[in-house]
């Protein structure tokens, strides 16, 4: 009985803060948290620019390069265009009008003397090429179609991203506590 | 050592497709001079505690009137952390075909087959290798039309 009562003293010391925090602390908050905000974006913004990639982390969505890559691996790519596409190398690239990236390897090129160049690409785990996967009538992928080549990765971190988005309800709850929390904290 | 056999087929257009058998001799793990025909000198330890597995590959390169640079791997093959490192392979078949974007293997004297790898690592960068041995084999100016493979 005596351990409920505490309790119930700790949440009303808690939203007593709160209500003690006048409008100014109130602003000072909201700022804080958009500073954050735009640190983490600037941050994204900036690897961009190094990297060269629209999308410079991306998570592996499918079993098709097992034993490499596991659903849920994070992926650091970089896409510069100094850097030849070659075969081996692990390509991240998105068909035309689809918005899923895939990540598969380089198994053929075809490159002409001004460096246009088409290649075809194949999943470790997969009978086939990717021929099957491309647009109708598609036979090749073409250096506008990359979003980067994978040079380091870090297993099984991505997994929040996958759980965020099959649950949406899971991704809304991480953001409202979030939000939550860096309002409220004081410092 | 390799046998080549050109057939003048292809399921969009036509164009070129070798034929090529190879064998393979390499010892990843110590580098120690085997049989040649591919060997490594480089790997001291490839495969360390952050290694999970080496994805090798065969490619052949060439060049042709259409395009200026061509690779086609020819060959693959898994290698986990714990699995023999020395390949001894004899009399293998390419595993998927060798077409040409056209009709530039027909009398092209020099592709290049080298082996190459990518280290997989637990977590990390993953660096491509190439083998310290290659093999240029040339193809016949004629085309056979036997489907004796």
């Amino acid at each position: 009985l005596e351990a409920a009562a505490a309790a119930a003293m700790l949440s009303l010391d808690f939203l007593d803060d709160v209500r003690r925090m006048n409008k100014r602390q109130l602003y000072y908050q909201v700022l804080n948290f958009g500073m954050i905000v735009s640190s983490a974006l600037m941050i994204w913004k900036g690897l961009m620019v190094v990297t060269g990639s629209e999308s410079p982390i991306v998570v592996v969505l499918s079993g098709s390069m097992e034993p490499a890559f596991h659903r849920g691996d994070l992926l650091f790519l970089t896409n510069r265009i100094e850097d030849p596409i070659r075969v081996g190398e692990i390509v991240v690239f998105r068909i035309e009008g689809r918005e899923i990236p895939i990540v598969h390897r380089v198994l053929k090129i075809h490159e002409k003397q001004n460096g246009d160049i088409k290649f075809l690409t194949k999943g470790d785990n997969n009978a086939v090429d990717d021929r099957g996967l491309y647009k109708r009538g598609q036979h090749w992928l073409e250096k506008k179609d990359v979003v980067g080549r994978a040079r380091g990765f870090v297993p099984y971190i991505g997994i929040v991203t996958i759980l965020m988005n099959d649950y949406p309800k899971f991704k809304y709850a991480v953001l409202f506590l979030l939000g939550l929390f860096v309002l409220v904290h004081r410092e | 050592l390799r046998k080549n056999v050109e057939d003048f087929t292809g399921p969009r257009e036509r164009s070129d497709l070798g034929f090529v058998t190879f064998d393979i001799t390499a010892d990843i793990l110590n580098g120690k001079n085997g049989f040649p025909t591919f060997l490594n000198k480089n790997a001291l330890i490839i495969f360390d505690w952050n290694v999970k597995q080496l994805f090798l590959y065969l490619s052949a390169e060439y060049s042709t009137k259409n395009n200026a640079l061509n690779q086609v791997v020819l060959w693959d093959k898994i290698m986990l952390r714990g699995d023999n490192p020395r390949l001894s392979l004899k009399d293998m078949k390419s595993k998927y075909f060798f077409f040409d974007d056209g009709n530039g293997l027909k009398g092209n004297r020099n592709i290049t087959l080298t082996l190459s790898w990518n280290v997989v690592p637990n977590a990390g960068i993953l660096p491509l290798v190439t083998g310290s041995g290659r093999v240029s084999v040339p193809f016949p100016d004629t085309y056979e039309t036997t489907k004796s493979y």
